[in-house]
């Protein structure tokens, strides 16, 4: 009786577990903005070039399309426009998506992705 | 130096060099692979590739400091930071030109060409000194980027060839990390409550 317990217990943990991968929460566009705060604010602004290029208006933007920007040359032939997908494979890892760019920064976390994402478009926005 | 001067480090070392030299022909799979063929050209070329990868990832770390050093520079000049906080700025802005000289160098022996600096007064616009009107303002400023700084360097870390190269970013995160501390101090900003709230 225990022992069924204590499975029943253990699966119904996995499945909330499971659950919560499979319905992930809607993407923070507050939380985003806190993030991208601290992960690209060492590299980028919104309104300014620095490290990289500006982000205000990326969102919908053609990759590498920011003139006063000296870009790779890969980024600016890749054709890409940035939009959620687009965004979310960059940021998961930009080599693979654009072999020879040069931000290779990388967030791993699909969340964090999503929440930064919702900041970048809601940016573009205002 | 002598041996006896290692308390008993010296024969460790071999070993851990034996196993990061490892784990780095692992990452280098291209290089490795290009070895097991015994191709010369092939490990001239794939070892060229590797080293221009991390060169472009050092190059971006190069242009991040030279824009911190700018960045103490113009808040040194302001005129808005008072004398025990100018000091540490200065300190600090040191310790990036320590970091630049030493990315300089590395960029130097990889067969790359440093990124230079901007000029001062483009630095002013991107960062909006005219912005700045109080001490605060400028430890405000400072602590932004050192936070970005060392989340930057944590960030590039998987996309290096050569692990000893990304050790070398892991202590330039711990640098910027300890500025960013220091900084938040004295903004009487609190610490993070959680664990593992740098990174990735
Ligand atoms: C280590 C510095 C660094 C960090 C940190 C960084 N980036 Fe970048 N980013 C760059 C560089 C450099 C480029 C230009 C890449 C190129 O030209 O290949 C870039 C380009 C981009 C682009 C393409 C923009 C365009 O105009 O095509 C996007 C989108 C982007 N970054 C998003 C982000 C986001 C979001 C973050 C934070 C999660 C971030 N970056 C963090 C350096 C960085």
């Amino acid at each position: 009786m225990r022992t069924l317990a204590l499975i029943l217990a253990a699966l119904g943990l996995s499945l909330v577990a499971h659950t919560s991968l499979l319905f992930a929460r809607a993407p923070d566009a507050d939380r985003g903005a806190r993030l991208y705060d601290s992960r690209c604010v060492g590299c980028h602004s919104l309104d300014t070039n620095r490290i990289g290029p500006r982000h205000g208006d990326v969102f919908g933007r053609t990759a590498g399309s920011v003139a006063d920007y000296d870009y790779s040359a890969a980024l600016k032939r890749s054709e890409i426009v940035w939009r959620e997908d687009t965004l979310d494979a960059w940021l998961r890892n930009p080599e693979d998506l654009v072999p020879g760019q040069k931000m290779n920064f990388r967030v791993s976390s699909a969340a964090d992705r999503g929440d930064l994402i919702a900041f970048l478009k809601r940016a573009a926005q205002d | 130096m002598s041996s006896t001067n290692n308390d008993g480090a010296a024969p460790k070392l071999p070993a851990r060099r034996a196993f990061l030299q490892t784990t780095g022909q692992a990452a280098l799979s291209a290089t490795a692979i290009a070895m097991l063929v015994g191709s010369e050209s092939l490990i001239r070329s794939a070892r060229a590739a590797d080293a221009s990868k991390d060169v472009s990832i050092l190059n971006v770390a190069l242009a991040l400091e030279h824009e911190a050093i700018a960045a103490y520079q113009l808040g040194a000049e302001s005129g808005l930071l008072q004398k025990p906080v100018l000091d540490v700025a200065v300190q600090f802005q040191s310790h990036h030109k320590g970091h630049r000289d030493a990315l300089v160098d590395t960029i130097g022996k990889l067969g790359g060409s440093p990124v230079s600096s901007k000029g001062m007064g483009q630095y002013a616009a991107e960062l909006k000194a005219n912005t700045l009107g109080s001490q605060k303002d400028v430890l405000m400023l400072a602590a932004r980027l050192e936070k970005g700084a060392a989340n930057a360097y944590l960030g590039v870390i998987p996309a290096f060839q050569d692990p000893a190269l990304a050790q070398v970013s892991a202590r330039l995160a711990a640098d910027e990390t300890m500025h960013w501390t220091v900084l938040a101090q004295a903004l009487g900003q609190p610490l993070p409550a959680n664990p593992l709230s740098f990174g990735a």
